[in-house]
């Protein structure tokens, strides 16, 4: 007799890796497109989350803002450990980050980040550690994913688009990639099924918050001369 | 006695205190104060039995003379003809050894200050063999302060070297504390990035400046409290082996220079209400604006003039631009004096 696969999965509990681990801790993005493909419905918790770009300045902090103006208004505390440079205040603010919650660590070497790292996640009065590791050993990543299930934190580690190549714990694995003006999110690894098609997320340009559309740079002029043109000026 | 568990479990826990200090002690148990402390100079023996020598009455050795010896002989003798032959201090220290006559015991003040030194058996040249070593003494600090309800904001470990110098190590901490196993751990992390450049043959512990500290008893579910006592521990850790430096906080400043428009603070200190919303600002500023070549940038949007600071000797006059470059990132970039700089990007 012929039993169709359907029957045979509603009939014995398979476990198929299709399913999106939809229990997962999760931490929501802000954006539903990426919330719709990352399991749990968001950033995941208690696991690696590697970030890897090509360059910066491409929209790899503002894709985790929504999730960090969420933490710390809800009085959750942030770790930017070891950032390649100085995180802006009033950009922070103005994008709805409390900073009062927001903590920033600077560690010189590999060793004493990664250190740092696994100090913070052990402590659990972080809820967000992002952190910036230019190499990295798997041992070592390995160790940082144990802090990081301890933790139940959002950890985010921004590496180079080359460490795409070496093997990773991280749970979630984001490369990003800048196409017309636009962020591109494509999802490498993830609990459950791959997901093949690349992602575009919406974020918040600058360029929004000006509504204004591009001018020519003026040539020179003075304060009062802009003023008269309805340029702002700040003196 | 029943807040201590029983008296055997109270004396286990003295045992335990001074076997840290490494201090050898005699205890014994009586009802009255002064009792105690003539058993334990007697070895522990009964007070009937206790030798006069060891209380230090029989001065003249009169009491050997009429044939008196332990304690419990001298009770047997008549009480106002002891008085007539010795005076009535003798009776009132019996007394009071007795319990019939209350005695006022002044309390012991420890000092507020602690200095304790202790030489090494052998020279240690390594982390582990200090550490170890100045656990003891911490342990005595902590005894110390407990006494006294204090705990302390910072403490100095001296490392002695036979030649050189001593070497001092401050450890400064967020909160005051006064258990030996959190200074220790902190201890630990500075002891890890110090390089000796010679043996230490003895160490000294020193700490002053007290501040009150109460027993704090923890919460019964993961309360704010509790919280924000783990946070201020992380940081002290962190900025332990890392420097004081090394953990800090955001603030906005209001100032129209974007590179005063921050400030470094300590973490928390933030008032929001401060806070005015300026024009779109890049999340990364650059450390030091980097200078570029106008045929690389596509402006976007600008200019935003920035004019300011003549008051203070640094003078901004700066038309800012958003910028995209050549590899689509998008950057925030001046002109001034005819010269292009990228001072931020927008990540």
């Amino acid at each position: 007799m012929m039993v169709s696969l359907e029957d045979l999965l509603q009939r014995h509990p398979v476990w198929r890796g299709g399913a999106a681990f939809s229990r997962a801790a999760a931490v929501p993005s802000g954006f539903s497109v990426l919330d719709g493909e990352l399991p749990g419905g968001g950033w995941p918790t208690g696991g690696l989350t590697e970030i890897l770009g090509l360059q910066q300045g491409i929209g790899e902090l503002r894709l985790l803002l929504p999730a960090l103006a969420a933490l710390t208004t809800a009085g959750k505390r942030v770790i930017w450990l070891a950032p390649p440079h100085l995180p802006y205040a009033p950009a922070l603010a103005a994008a709805g980050v409390d900073l009062a919650r927001l903590a920033v660590v600077r560690a010189p070497g590999r060793r004493d980040s990664l250190w740092a790292a696994e100090q913070a996640l052990r402590s659990g009065t972080c809820h967000a550690l992002l952190a910036w590791f230019r190499n990295a050993r798997y041992a070592e990543l390995r160790r940082l994913a144990l802090a990081a299930e301890a933790s139940c934190a959002l950890v985010a580690l921004f590496r180079p688009r080359e460490a795409a190549r070496e093997s990773s714990p991280a749970c979630l694995r984001i490369a990003l990639e800048p196409v017309q003006g636009e962020l591109v999110v494509r999802i490498l690894k993830r609990r459950g099924a791959p997901a093949a098609a690349p992602l575009r997320v919406p974020l918040k340009s600058p360029l929004h918050a000006l509504g204004r559309s591009p001018s020519s740079p003026p040539a020179s002029g003075d304060a009062r001369a802009r003023r008269s043109l309805g340029l702002p000026v700040h003196a | 006695m029943r807040l201590f568990d029983g008296l055997e479990r109270l004396l286990e826990r003295l045992r335990e205190g001074l076997a840290a200090m490494e201090l050898t002690a005699q205890l014994a148990v009586a009802p009255a104060a002064r009792a105690a402390l003539w058993r334990s100079r007697g070895g522990g023996a009964r007070l009937q039995e206790l030798p006069l020598e060891v209380i230090g009455f029989d001065s003249g050795g009169f009491f050997r003379n009429i044939g008196i010896s332990t304690v419990g002989e001298l009770l047997k003798l008549p009480r106002d003809g002891l008085a007539r032959r010795c005076g009535q201090a003798l009776l009132d220290d019996l007394d009071r050894a007795l319990g019939t006559v209350p005695e006022a015991r002044g309390y012991f003040m420890p000092p507020p200050r602690f200095a304790a030194k202790l030489e090494l058996p052998a020279e240690v040249s390594h982390a582990d063999g200090l550490l170890f070593a100045a656990r003891r003494l911490l342990v005595q600090l902590e005894g110390l302060l407990a006494a006294r309800h204090a705990g302390v904001r910072a403490f100095t470990v001296f490392l002695c070297h036979p030649k050189a110098e001593s070497t001092a190590v401050e450890i400064g901490l967020a909160s005051p504390a006064r258990e030996a196993g959190r200074l220790g751990q902190l201890l630990r992390e500075k002891l890890a990035t110090l390089s000796l450049s010679c043996p230490v043959e003895a160490i000294r512990l020193e700490a002053g400046d007290f501040s009150p500290l109460h027993a704090r008893t923890a919460g019964m579910f993961g309360d704010a409290l509790a919280e924000d006592e783990g946070w201020a521990r992380l940081a002290e850790r962190l900025q332990a082996r890392l420097g004081p430096d090394a953990v800090y906080g955001l603030a906005t400043h209001p100032d129209h220079r974007p590179e005063y428009g921050w400030r470094r603070v300590e973490p928390g200190e933030w008032d929001p209400r401060e806070f005015r919303h300026p024009g779109p600002r890049p999340l990364w500023l650059l450390q030091a604006p980097r200078p570029m070549r106008e045929d690389d940038l596509q402006l976007l949007a600008g200019p935003e003039r920035i004019e300011c600071g003549w008051w203070d000797g640094d003078e901004a006059r700066r038309d800012y631009f958003i910028a995209r470059f050549s590899d689509s990132s998008l950057g925030w970039v001046y002109r001034e004096a005819g010269a292009w700089f990228l001072h931020g990007l927008f990540a």
